[in-house]
């Protein structure tokens, strides 16, 4: 297979290292970004440290690959803030953040890397909700709403895109034991495990898979489509 | 380098107009009307795209053309070359005086 050029987000720790690691072994090139220094090292690694909501330093992110790259294939948006808190006590900061790092992160990326794609006329792009939405979650409001905006992005931006080759669609895990659940009671991933179809916890395999799924030459006939994991519906 | 820019966003609209097969587009002036006239709302996405590529090429600065300025400014820098060439000349000198 021929080697493919990656933009993932969020690559410093959890799902965002674990994929970028897997694609690398796989002879892939990877462009990666965190708000810290990188934690992988790999001469097909480039790293950027910004943070995603900030615009003039993602065009730079971006137009710097497609120098060292040529072309972007695949676009993954990992970066994302995890928040459980009633909505009552929710900071109003906290709200910001959660909705820079998931939608504004997001929409950066996806604005500066079709850019990049539309040139080749091919690209896909994942991005990243939740079965919270879906689920409804109390105590997730902020980041539902926030992965609810992702959600509403992907169907249009599809639909903006297509006509420039670019396929969007996105992934909805359930709760993966990565640093965005850690900080989450064990009672309340418990409940959340309960209105599964599956009743167990995702692992890195099954969202890599369903971004595999989405990125595959097979699949050039898929866009703008939604997948949650544990047989979470609408 | 307004000379240069100007000749890079008449070089990037000829280009965009044998593409598109936009007659109007094919021996660009100044003066030409860009965005309302002879350039629709999928023009302009081209324009955008393909201004900045071109400009970071030459320049080495990276520009965002779609900025709340240029959306918000009375005359639109989309409406003609003219008023083009001066938005992205002021963008470029912005950048390289960092």
């Amino acid at each position: 297979m021929a080697s493919l050029n990656y933009i993932i987000t969020g690559t410093r720790k959890g799902l965002g290292k674990e994929l970028a690691e897997y694609y690398l072994a796989k002879g892939h090139n990877v462009a990666g970004c965190s708000r810290g220094k990188t934690s992988i090292t790999h001469d097909n690694y480039l790293h950027f440290e910004l943070d995603v909501a900030d615009e003039s330093a993602v065009v730079k992110m971006v137009r710097q690959v497609k120098k060292q790259f040529g072309r972007v294939d695949i676009l993954l948006n990992n970066a994302g803030i995890a928040a459980m808190n009633h909505l009552l006590t929710t900071p109003y900061g906290n709200v910001k953040n959660v909705f820079s790092t998931n939608f504004f992160g997001t929409f950066l990326l996806t604005r500066e890397v079709s850019k990049v794609m539309m040139k080749n006329k091919k690209g896909s792009i994942v991005n990243y909700t939740t079965v919270a939405v879906p689920l409804d979650l109390a105590g997730e409001a902020v980041y539902a709403a926030s992965k609810a905006a992702v959600e509403s992005f992907t169907r249009i931006s599809a639909k903006e895109l297509g006509e420039f080759g670019i396929r969007v669609n996105a992934v909805g895990p359930t709760p993966v034991y990565t640093d965005l659940v850690r900080n989450i009671p064990k009672n309340k991933l418990d409940e959340l495990l309960e209105q599964q179809i599956i009743h167990r916890f995702g692992e890195t395999g099954d969202v890599r898979n369903v971004i595999d799924f989405f990125n595959k030459e097979a699949s050039n006939f898929i866009t703008g489509q939604i997948i949650y994991l544990g047989g979470v519906m609408k | 380098m307004k000379i240069k820019i100007n000749k890079i966003i008449l070089d990037v609209l000829n280009e965009i107009g044998e593409s598109q097969g936009n007659d109007n587009l094919v021996g660009v002036t100044d003066d030409t009307r860009l965005f309302g006239e002879n350039l629709d709302s999928m023009g302009i996405v081209f324009l955008v795209t393909d201004l900045e590529a071109a400009i970071s090429d030459e320049f080495d600065v990276d520009i965002t053309l779609a900025d709340e300025r240029a959306m918000s400014q009375k005359t639109s820098p989309f409406r003609s070359v003219k008023t083009l060439t001066k938005y992205v000349n002021l963008l470029v000198s912005e950048d390289m005086k960092g």
